[in-house]
């Protein structure tokens, strides 16, 4: 069959409803597609876990500790369900990290920003997570299996890094006037980064059409973002802390608030590396990496070992 | 670039009484770091009573593009089924 016949016959699976599964024919730039997408949404969780890693040991509380390292930990295990997923389309683990160390491949800008007082920690779960499972709620209904059903696994243990975060800024708002300040501030600070998350606006996306048509993604980058401000701007109403955006505004016409224009210049600045922690992202991962390598070496030559030995010990 | 590490299904049975269903998949070197591995990724919150872990290489799988060939002959045989079977209304239990 024509590359061209194939290509609709997947068309209408997908129209269909149908799910697509590792081994099933797809065209190669869906494939490729989900590489990119989905890699870059496990070096997001990986990289994600340095701004908090940062706090863990400066944690108010022991009850703060705990929680913020069980979410670290998810995000680490969020992470490998992701790889994973990716595998699933052919490339290797090895090849992933590759991408990653030497920037080749992408991970969310959110986390090139540095993480300044521990209200950044509420911020961090309230929003970014915030934002993450919006768009993650969208993805448990993607067309590709593997990643859809890890989608469906991390909602389930997100919500959790969502509330911690908001109680830490709740904490914070309730307290002295100087800690409420420590809240304001974060929340300045990551509110329009939070929004910058849901990628460049739909008439500047290169991606959106296609994606929508192979049901890669559901809704719109814009759509997202909206659906976030209306969601976020009420929540920070209990918090009595003030969205710092002199444009916002009620929309009775729409059903939904204004928002003022987002600095897309200083997106497009951290995506090309030039954020404030890109380098030390980065750096902190090609660390990990080389000083782990004795240890992946030598867990490999003891497996040889065991496993020589049994044979050994079955041969006589 | 070293060898990497063989990659692992993982089943998990979530309670006793049912079965051991796929949840995934990971890198370890032998079964026993591949169970070690499995029980931090993929049990953290409960979520089984028993894994199971099986070298990826190991399983054979069938060929989507052969599937009309595989499950097809099953749509028309609807005598496997207990409603092909017209009873009469008088007769229960059965």
């Amino acid at each position: 069959m024509k590359d061209i016949e194939m290509d609709q016959l997947f068309q209408d699976r997908i129209d269909r409803g149908e799910v697509i599964e590792p081994r099933d024919w797809m065209p190669e730039k869906y494939r490729k597609t989900h590489i990119r997408q989905i890699s870059q949404h496990a070096h997001s969780e990986i990289v994600g876990m340095l701004p908090e890693g940062n706090w863990i040991t400066r944690a108010p509380t022991l009850r703060r500790k705990v929680a913020l390292l069980a979410k670290v930990q998810d995000e680490a295990g969020h992470g490998l369900y992701l790889y994973s997923a990716a595998e699933t389309l052919g490339i290797s683990r090895d090849e992933l990290f590759h991408q990653l160390h030497t920037g080749k491949a992408k991970y969310s800008s959110i986390f090139n920003y540095p993480t300044l007082s521990w209200a950044d920690m509420g911020a961090i779960g309230w929003l970014v997570d915030g934002a993450a499972i919006i768009n993650q709620v969208m993805l448990t209904r993607t067309s590709y299996g593997p990643y859809a059903r890890a989608m469906v696994k991390i909602c389930k243990e997100e919500s959790f890094h969502q509330r911690q975060g908001f109680e830490i800024m709740m904490i914070l708002c309730n307290g002295t006037e100087v800690q409420k300040q420590m809240a304001q501030d974060a929340f300045n600070r990551w509110w329009w980064p939070s929004l910058m998350m849901f990628g460049p606006p739909d008439a500047e996306s290169t991606h959106t059409e296609q994606s929508m048509k192979w049901k890669i993604k559901l809704k719109t980058n814009d759509e997202l973002r909206q659906q976030m401000v209306d969601i976020t701007v009420e929540q920070a109403k209990v918090l009595g802390l003030t969205v710092p955006d002199p444009d916002l505004k009620w929309n009775e016409e729409r059903g939904h608030y204004d928002f003022g224009k987002i600095d897309w210049d200083e997106f497009w600045q951290v995506v090309k590396g030039y954020g404030p922690c890109n380098k030390e992202r980065i750096n902190a991962r090609n660390k990990a990496w080389d000083e782990g390598a004795w240890v992946r070496e030598a867990a490999i030559v003891y497996a040889d070992k065991q496993a020589a030995a049994k044979d050994l010990s079955i041969a006589v | 670039m070293s060898k990497e590490w063989p990659i692992w299904e993982v089943f998990i049975r979530s309670k006793n009484g049912l079965d051991h269903r796929h949840v995934g998949s990971l890198h370890a070197t032998d079964s026993t770091m591949a169970l070690e591995n499995a029980r931090d990724v993929y049990t953290r919150r409960q979520e089984g009573v028993s894994i199971w872990v099986v070298e990826s290489i190991n399983i054979a799988a069938s060929n989507p593009d052969n599937s009309d060939a595989l499950f097809d002959p099953a749509i028309d045989k609807a005598y496997r089924h207990p409603t092909f079977y017209k009873m009469p209304k008088e007769v229960k239990h059965i």
